[in-house]
């Protein structure tokens, strides 16, 4: 008796109809596709990121290497493309290890956020009542701080250094997701074909993972690319104030922050971290404009 | 419009409590023990149990909280560990330098982004809509504390038109001295505000006048100028409102960078030092100031918000 019962299942949640605002995903590609400055973004991020993860195998020095004799050489040096820092250490080096540190923490702070925040959102959007209220009122409460307050509260409460610092730009993420996936659920959770599900006897673990959660991915999808540029920005500049990661390490934050008291004999080792960071911001930005016109076509400006 | 202002000042109260409970949670439920912290790791156990008992430490932390709120409540904001002084009057002294920056910023911030955004907005894809849009965009993807440097660099060290930090030459306390160190500060924080802002008004204004009354009045003959600034501006504008609200809770969060790069004297930067000091109940004010000053802030666009769009009031 299960067997067809499951079967019957299984063709009808084939049959359920996906939301049709942006049509299939090979649709979404097409259209992104012809958008040149997102793929443009897209191909430098991913040339970033593949640069950042084989640091080890293509820096030409140890980040941590220092040479006193050969102190703030400017770029173009021989030996070292983008100069050395006022400990002698490669910049090129340091950057690509730097973007290790900075694209690990921006995509692990965004992936916290965004889970945390869906789960909350699917929760408290379909199922209402008490715990809706309770998680609301506190999701209020975080909106109540200014973004970047509320991180360096968290890393008040924690203590300073980049995994905190990266929790704590997490934490500021949450709400953001909450809202968008609980307002998605409100009024996805009254469609015909939810109320159909639930009659055929699916559980509610299966009607929303399967059924709900697919249909509100596209704004979370252009939320999250928005994102990880601000907690990349985010982290990086806990760390600018000594919050998050430490020196001697290689990160960005770190790197423009000791390069401050050099900036009149080298002002290359506070400018090219910085420099980095604005790219891969300005690329995350644009990646996430594009995505979001060819996610939804209607609101193309 | 009376009721409805009662009933917001009734939820920023409802805010503050909540606000003030987060900041107490956050400090008391961290490791360390600040009785600890203020005697060093060669102290009794008799003494920190003294000094525990003397600060309320060994209470439940309900009766710790009601008697830091009521303290609060009445002036008494304790001492900073680490400067030996009242928390409140130095609070109030830096929040001074905080506030006239968040003020330069916004202004920048309202004014450059609602002119690009109408200007952008009147010659749609124009030269001028075109470059403005990337002024936007770099704005708001530009790390604050990149282009403090950039500009510090540029316009204090190499062309030396502006000092390139603190609040106040040593010796000067002119208006013009304190505008000049300003003037670096208040573009970097303005930065993703101003582009946020332009970019709103651009898209909330290309809505507006495609509507019929703006047709109607240009048929009508009514001068083109007088469309755009008298019938379509501010309608334009509603939108913006509130993106100038949430805008501002980025300045407050932005200024702390650029108190930081810049060396303003503001409650970002000795919050800042704080953390760094374990000065906790020194953070724990700063964090409150911050965070009140910004519902504050919230509460009064609301208000302004409801008295341009009378809708609001209803709902």
């Amino acid at each position: 008796m299960t067997e067809p019962l499951a079967k019957e299942q299984a063709e009808w949640e084939e049959g359920v109809p996906s939301e049709p605002a942006h049509g299939s995903w090979r649709d979404v590609w097409r259209r992104l596709r012809r958008d040149r400055l997102a793929v443009g973004s897209l191909v430098l991020l991913l040339l970033l990121v593949a640069l950042s993860a084989l640091a080890p195998w293509i820096a030409p020095y140890n980040p941590s290497d220092t040479d006193l004799v050969h102190r703030l050489l400017p770029p173009g040096s021989p030996g070292h493309w983008l100069g050395t820092d006022h400990l002698g250490r490669d910049m090129l080096s340091r950057l690509l290890y730097g973007g290790q540190a900075s694209l690990v923490v921006g995509f692990t702070a965004v992936l916290l956020a965004m889970t945390l925040g869906v789960l909350l959102g699917l929760l408290t959007g379909y199922y209402r009542g008490i715990v809706d209220s309770v998680v609301m009122r506190l999701i209020d409460l975080l909106l109540a701080f200014p973004a970047v307050l509320l991180a360096i509260a968290v890393i008040a409460a924690l203590g300073p250094g980049l995994m905190n610092a990266m929790l704590a730009v997490a934490v500021v993420g949450i709400p953001y997701y909450t809202r968008i996936v609980r307002s998605s659920v409100l009024s996805l959770r009254e469609k015909e074909y939810v109320e159909a599900g639930r009659a055929l006897g699916l559980s509610d673990a299966r009607l929303l993972a399967l059924h709900i959660l697919p249909n509100c991915l596209s704004p979370i999808l252009v939320a999250a690319t928005l994102d990880v540029g601000w907690m990349i920005m985010a982290a990086a500049g806990m760390s600018f104030l000594g919050l998050g990661a430490q020196p001697p390490q290689a990160e960005w934050g770190v790197m423009l922050s000791e390069g401050r008291n050099f900036m009149r004999v080298g002002p290359h080792e506070s400018v090219l971290p910085g420099l980095a960071i604005f790219l891969v911001v300005l690329a995350l930005n644009l990646l996430g404009d594009g995505l979001r016109d060819a996610l939804d076509p209607r609101l193309r400006a | 419009m009376l009721t409805y202002t009662l009933r917001r000042l009734l939820g920023l109260a409802a805010v503050l409590f909540g606000v003030s409970l987060a900041v107490f949670l956050i400090m008391h439920l961290r490791p360390g023990d600040p009785a600890l912290i203020m005697l060093g790791p060669h102290a009794t156990d008799e003494s920190l149990a003294r000094l525990r008992h003397e600060m309320g430490l060994d209470l439940p932390l309900y009766v710790q909280y009601g008697r830091w709120l009521g303290n609060l409540l009445q002036g008494d904001w304790g001492r900073s560990i680490q400067l030996k002084r009242e928390i409140l009057p130095l609070l109030l002294q830096r929040f001074q330098a905080t506030a006239w920056l968040t003020l330069f910023g916004a202004l920048l911030a309202v004014v450059l982004g609602v002119s690009a955004g109408v200007l952008s907005s009147t010659r749609q894809y124009s030269l001028l809509d075109r470059s403005s849009m990337v002024g936007m965009l770099v704005g708001f993807s530009i790390p604050v504390f990149w282009l403090g440097l950039l500009l510090q660099l540029l316009l204090g060290q190499r062309l030396g038109w502006l000092p390139i930090s603190g609040m106040q030459s040593p010796g000067s306390a002119s208006w013009g001295d304190f505008f000049l160190h300003a003037i670096m500060p208040a573009v970097a924080v303005a930065s993703g505000p101003g582009a946020v802002i332009a970019r709103m008004t651009r898209s909330s204004m290309l809505d507006v006048v495609r509507q019929d009354y703006i047709r109607t009045a240009r048929a009508k003959g009514v001068m083109e100028r007088w469309v755009i600034y008298k019938h379509a501006l501010k309608n334009a504008l509603i939108p913006v409102v509130t993106v100038i609200g949430l805008q501002v809770g980025y300045l407050l969060g932005g200024e702390m960078l650029v108190e930081m790069v810049f060396n303003w004297p503001g409650i970002g930067l000795l919050m800042v030092n704080g953390i760094l000091a374990q000065d906790f109940p020194l953070v724990q004010g700063a964090i409150l100031v911050v965070a009140s000053s910004y519902a504050l802030v919230n509460l009064t666009v609301d208000l302004l918000y409801a008295y341009l769009d009378p809708r609001i009031r209803y709902q």
